[in-house]
């Protein structure tokens, strides 16, 4: 049997290699060789590690031959936001302020487990700096480009991670999500983007931007992908003060399930408009695929937003404070002066924030008394162009940047989980849905996945041919 | 400069605040420092008045059995 690399999902790759129809390293010279052709167009990498990854391939290769199992992601190559330490590396964040740091001392938990899985880290990815952006228009590794079209952004923060899996440089990548930074560039670059329960995936070993509201994740090209990344993923880590104490929920054997029984409705007023048509249309598909004909009102989803807001400006800008103090001028210009301004906001502000918070939370905890899912749109608008000031939205002239993180953050706010998937639109750009759930819902949310793609409705082909820039 | 529409002066509460913060604002910084400031504002407004029970605490919640092994000095500078 051969494999089409291009195309295989890493569900695919792994069953291939333990089944010895595969080297992990063919798989891992694929996807260095795709990354040697194509990244130059894109820019998704800061660091390629591919001598590391051949020699870890190579052991894979030894330990299969040897009879043994790796794990359900064996031979499959991968690559990280380069936020997450990796051992031997320096993690930079998007900045350039962190070269001067010393080269990490281990991996951080979510790539050591992906190892353990099998799993061959092949390189860094590029990033928003510090994470705070929605376009990774980085100005000191420069932008990261949507394969779909160079001249498009990526989203942000996780551009480079998005990028990667959709322009099939790697099948599986990491990011990080605070405000929308999974499920933005997962839906602007047309690939699956999970931003799980906040605490439930260890942060241990990657940079913080608000620790609040900080969650790590996978981007794929599969829902199996997804949900085989997230089973390997979970797992209690004394190493990370948030992460919980609640044991692993295996997704994978429960894709399968359907939909029967669950309740699924479609979140409407704050997240039914100041989006674009092609956006609002891939929801109500996505929908009627699902049966979905109820709607529900998230409350006050616009207050949310804002104390999202306070409180990223504010935990960002307090864990910056001394390099604003003494090298602003070493900060990326666009996230300069918003850490700057955060410094300055009255603390009362902040708890008044966080106490908004746990009132929204629990008026969400009794929407999903009667719902299991909600559906909602990832983004307003598909990719806008890179360096795009402004977009209009239901015939408002607003700032592109902030206002792509419109219909994610309020979500987030409240660590609720939430996969974008990716609707392909025949004519134009990819667009995503937000699937929502209640918090540790990850196998419901996947289980409808599962049900959209087998019926053709959500799909994250490769981009087979990058066109010309 | 001051943005009539806001009830404030944005630019006093920037430059008082930064310097109850010892965080110096160089002229090339600052008016992109008050743009921001001024949209946090603003932002701000729209849950700070929105009326909330007393009993509504924060919501991080502090677990003292918590311990937490020293971060890698990897990530101080």
């Amino acid at each position: 049997m051969t494999l089409d690399l291009q195309q295989a999902d890493a569900v695919a790759i792994a069953q291939a290699v333990r089944a010895k129809d595969l080297k992990a390293t063919a798989a891992t010279e694929f996807a260095l060789s795709q990354i040697a052709a194509k990244d130059p167009s894109l820019n998704c990498f800061t660091t390629v590690l591919a001598e590391q990854a051949l020699i870890a391939a190579a052991q894979v290769d030894d330990a299969v031959q040897a009879g043994k199992d790796p794990g359900p992601l064996t031979g499959v190559p991968f690559a990280v936001k380069n936020l997450f330490d990796i051992q031997g590396v320096t993690t930079l964040a998007g900045s350039k302020i962190n070269r001067e740091l010393p080269p990490a001392r281990q991996d951080a938990t979510a790539i050591a487990k992906l190892k353990q899985a099998g799993a061959i880290l092949v390189g860094a990815l590029n990033m928003d700096e510090y994470a705070y952006g929605f376009v990774t228009e980085n100005s000191h590794y420069g932008p990261t480009h949507n394969p779909h079209d160079l001249n498009r952004t990526a989203g942000g923060s996780s551009g480079g991670s998005a990028a990667a899996v959709a322009a099939g440089l790697v099948p599986l990548t990491l990011g990080s999500d605070t405000n929308g930074s999974i499920r933005v560039p997962a839906a602007l670059c047309g690939v699956f983007g999970l931003k799980p329960t906040y605490g439930r995936l260890s942060r241990a070993g990657a940079f913080l931007f608000s620790s609040s509201l900080d969650h790590i994740g996978p981007f794929a090209r599969s829902v199996r992908d997804v949900a085989t990344i997230f089973d390997v993923l979970q797992g209690t880590d004394a190493r990370d003060p948030i992460c919980t104490l609640r044991p692993p929920d295996p997704c994978l054997p429960q894709l399968d399930r359907g939909t029967e029984g669950l309740n699924i409705a479609i979140a409407a007023e704050y997240f039914a408009h100041s989006a674009e048509p092609a956006v609002l249309q891939a929801v109500e598909q996505v929908a009627r695929a699902l049966g979905a004909t109820q709607h529900v009102t998230i409350p006050e989803a616009d207050r949310a937003r804002a104390a999202a807001y306070i409180i990223t400006a504010t935990e960002g800008s307090n864990l910056h404070l001394a390099n604003l103090k003494s090298r602003p001028q070493d900060f990326d210009p666009a996230t300069r002066d918003r850490f700057l301004a955060g410094a300055l906001i009255p603390g009362s502000w902040y708890v008044q924030a966080q106490r908004f918070r746990r009132w929204y939370g629990d008026r969400v905890q009794e929407l999903f008394q009667t719902v299991d899912l909600i559906l909602a749109p990832t983004t307003p608008c598909p990719a806008p162009q890179l360096g795009q000031e402004k977009m209009v939205l239901d015939g408002v002239e607003m700032l592109t940047r902030p206002n792509l993180g419109l219909f994610t953050q309020p979500l987030s706010f409240i660590g609720l989980p939430v996969l974008s998937v990716p609707v392909p639109q025949p004519q134009g750009l990819p667009v995503g849905v937000q699937i929502i759930a209640a918090p540790y819902g990850e196998a419901a949310i996947l289980r409808a996945a599962a049900t959209l793609e087998a019926q053709g409705m959500i799909a994250a082909p490769v981009v087979q041919s990058l066109p010309a820039s | 400069m001051t943005d009539e529409s806001l009830s404030i002066d944005i630019d006093r509460w920037v430059d008082q605040t930064a310097a109850v913060m010892d965080l110096p604002l160089s002229p090339d910084h600052r008016p992109g420092v008050v743009d921001n400031a001024s949209r946090i504002w603003a932002i701000a407004q729209l849950f700070l008045d929105f009326p909330l029970p007393e009993t509504i605490e924060p919501a991080p919640v502090f677990d003292p059995t918590l311990g937490h092994a020293s971060t890698t000095s990897s990530h101080s500078l």
